[in-house]
């Protein structure tokens, strides 16, 4: 158990915590902020698994992951504007499909 | 000069959109023609250097293979392409056309970036690149639907978004796994070091799931019918005629660039089966909406299943009917951009004149817009699969390929797909034969929009006389069959 496969393990966790806010949430910020945690666990994961194959550091993954978190900012950041606009529109936090589950 | 004209598809349009922001609006159009006759003419250059040379595989910027970045043209590279020039520029224009200035403005750079990302994903053999590519197309695209403004187009939006970006997860998390056990993302290192572990076949289940979400394969459609109906007409073509390519091209690409020893058969069968309940659920679904660009957005549902039945054709032990089945699918995939962009616009047009969106208000109009009609026809002819088109060659040789394999449950469900699918289509036509005593008050669409929806359509039956260069182009390529 070395320091690297301790990352990975968190991205596990990271990614179930992630995909069980974005099945179980409606609301569309707590969905936004649970594919961050998804993301993140995602490139945590990314790194630490390549490393650990490796036994040293390799910086291609941590490339990768550099680009990873600028399309996971820009993803954000749309979908944030997406949403204030649906809420400016509808008044509503939640899509129409999803509002009989709350 | 080839490594020059191999990066233009990318480059082109990035700068396209740049230009586009910068520029004053009413510089767009001409914009809009210069890069797209230079997108033509570079994809025409490419092709002659294809079908001279082979195959050609560039990495960008002077570094070696792991770490730096390949593009290739091969003989699937170099036919989606063409193909995304050739409905790009029709669907451009239609815009041009439909579009009022204001909404025009905002349509441009995101029609430019989604034409970056298409040609990222037809020319990458690298798959991280890929998924940057995915990424990039799925914001362009959210962007687009969400041109819309309505309340339906703007939910639709985040609802494409949401599946999209967690589709870009799963993919993304396949590459990590990969990326650990065999060291390198670049598709060529990788199918040859490739061989199937517990941790391969956990990275490839992420990934398949990803791209089938991305896709909208049975089950994971739901986001498609509201996202490909509700938007505009142009960008609903688009859409459906390309965008759903994208990820089609690299759960494509993965499938024959990697061997899958005899699980082929059992992954394959799995992936089939959800084609099959795409073909069926899809055109039953197209036959019961009452709202036309429903119709026509649950009809690529089923064409999407269609697609599918690649993969349990493919066989190791007969190298025809694999042949036959890869044919017969890129035909599909290519009459389907064809014929669905058209029919998208066709329906388009049809709804300018009625200025409602039920089947219902579309009474008379084939007195009316015969024309329209027509294009709308032509269209249909190819989704159905009659001769002579594009589609139907793409269906006799699936059709083939099940025969000479004995494998009888993808040919039932490939015809009753079609008999479904002529149902629905035949059912559209019924609306607009029928006459009522409302009086007509229809408006007119310009002459323009007409022409670029049969332009579309028309191209969709040609491609049933011209296939064979497809598929000469397709065979005189050494591709890597499993």
């Amino acid at each position: 158990m070395n320091s690297y496969l301790i990352f990975s393990y968190a991205g596990v966790a990271l990614c179930g915590i992630g995909v069980f806010g974005f099945i179980f949430h409606s609301h569309l910020i707590k969905r936004l902020i649970a594919f961050n945690i998804l993301s993140n666990g995602v490139f945590l994961i990314l790194v630490g698994l390549a490393q650990n194959a490796q036994k040293q550091p390799d910086h291609l993954p941590q490339a990768l992951v550099l680009t990873g978190i600028v399309v996971a900012v820009a993803a954000t950041a749309l979908a944030l504007v997406l949403i204030k606009q649906w809420y400016a529109i509808s008044q509503q936090t939640t899509l129409p499909e999803d509002q009989e589950h709350q | 000069m080839m490594g020059v004209a191999i990066s233009m598809p990318v480059i082109l349009p990035l700068l396209g959109a740049i230009i586009s922001l910068l520029l004053p609006a009413r510089y767009n159009n001409r914009i809009a023609f210069i890069f797209m006759l230079g997108l033509v003419v570079n994809a025409a250059w490419l092709l002659m250097h294809f079908s001279a040379q082979g195959p050609y595989q560039q990495v960008m910027g002077g570094w070696t293979l792991p770490l730096g970045i390949a593009l290739r043209i091969d003989a699937l590279a170099i036919i989606f392409s063409m193909m995304s020039c050739v409905v790009a520029s029709v669907c451009g224009f239609y815009a041009r056309f439909y579009l009022r200035a204001k909404q025009l403005k905002q349509f441009w750079p995101f029609f430019w970036f989604l034409l970056t990302a298409l040609n990222t994903i037809w020319l990458s053999a690298d798959l991280f690149n890929l998924y940057v590519g995915l990424e990039l197309l799925t914001f362009s695209a959210v962007g687009l639907v969400a041109l819309g403004q309505n309340k339906h187009a703007l939910a639709a939006a985040l609802r494409y978004l949401f599946a999209a970006l967690l589709g870009s997860m799963g993919y993304l998390l396949g590459i990590a796994l990969l990326y650990a056990q065999f060291g390198t993302l670049s598709l060529s290192q990788l199918s040859d070091a490739f061989s199937l572990t517990t941790t391969s076949a956990v990275a490839l289940g992420f990934m398949f799931i990803g791209l089938m979400m991305k896709t909208a394969v049975f089950p994971l459609h739901t986001w498609l019918p509201p996202a490909h109906g509700g938007s505009l007409t142009p960008v609903s073509a688009l859409l459906s005629a390309l965008v759903i390519k994208a990820s089609f091209y690299i759960l494509l690409r993965l499938w024959m660039a990697l061997p899958f020893g005899e699980n082929a058969f059992v992954i394959g069968s799995l992936m089939g089966t959800l084609g099959g309940t795409a073909i069926i659920w899809g055109s039953w679904m197209a036959l019961n909406q009452t709202q036309l660009k429903q119709i026509v957005a649950y009809s690529t549902l089923a064409q999407i299943g269609y697609f599918m039945l690649i993969f349990p054709l493919f066989s190791y032990s007969d190298p025809t009917a694999n042949q036959y089945a890869l044919h017969g699918g890129v035909l599909m995939l290519l009459s389907h951009a064809l014929a669905k962009a058209g029919m998208f616009l066709a329906a388009g047009n049809l709804l300018i004149c009625t200025n409602k969106t039920d089947l219902t208000s579309l009474a008379g109009l084939s007195r009316y817009r015969p024309l329209n009609i027509f294009a709308f026809g032509l269209a249909g002819v190819s989704i159905m699969g009659l001769p002579p088109s594009g589609g139907f060659n793409g269906k006799w040789l699936l059709v083939q390929s099940a025969l000479m394999q004995s494998k009888w449950v993808w040919l039932i469900i490939i015809l009753l797909g079609s008999l479904l699918s002529a149902a629905y289509i035949f059912k559209v036509f019924s609306y607009t034969y029928l006459e009522t005593k409302a009086g007509d008050k229809f408006e007119q669409p310009s002459a323009m929009l007409e022409w670029s929806a049969l332009s579309l359509s028309v191209l969709s039956i040609l491609l049933g006389f011209f296939s064979v260069w497809v598929l000469d182009l397709l065979t005189l390529a050494e591709m890597r069959m499993p």
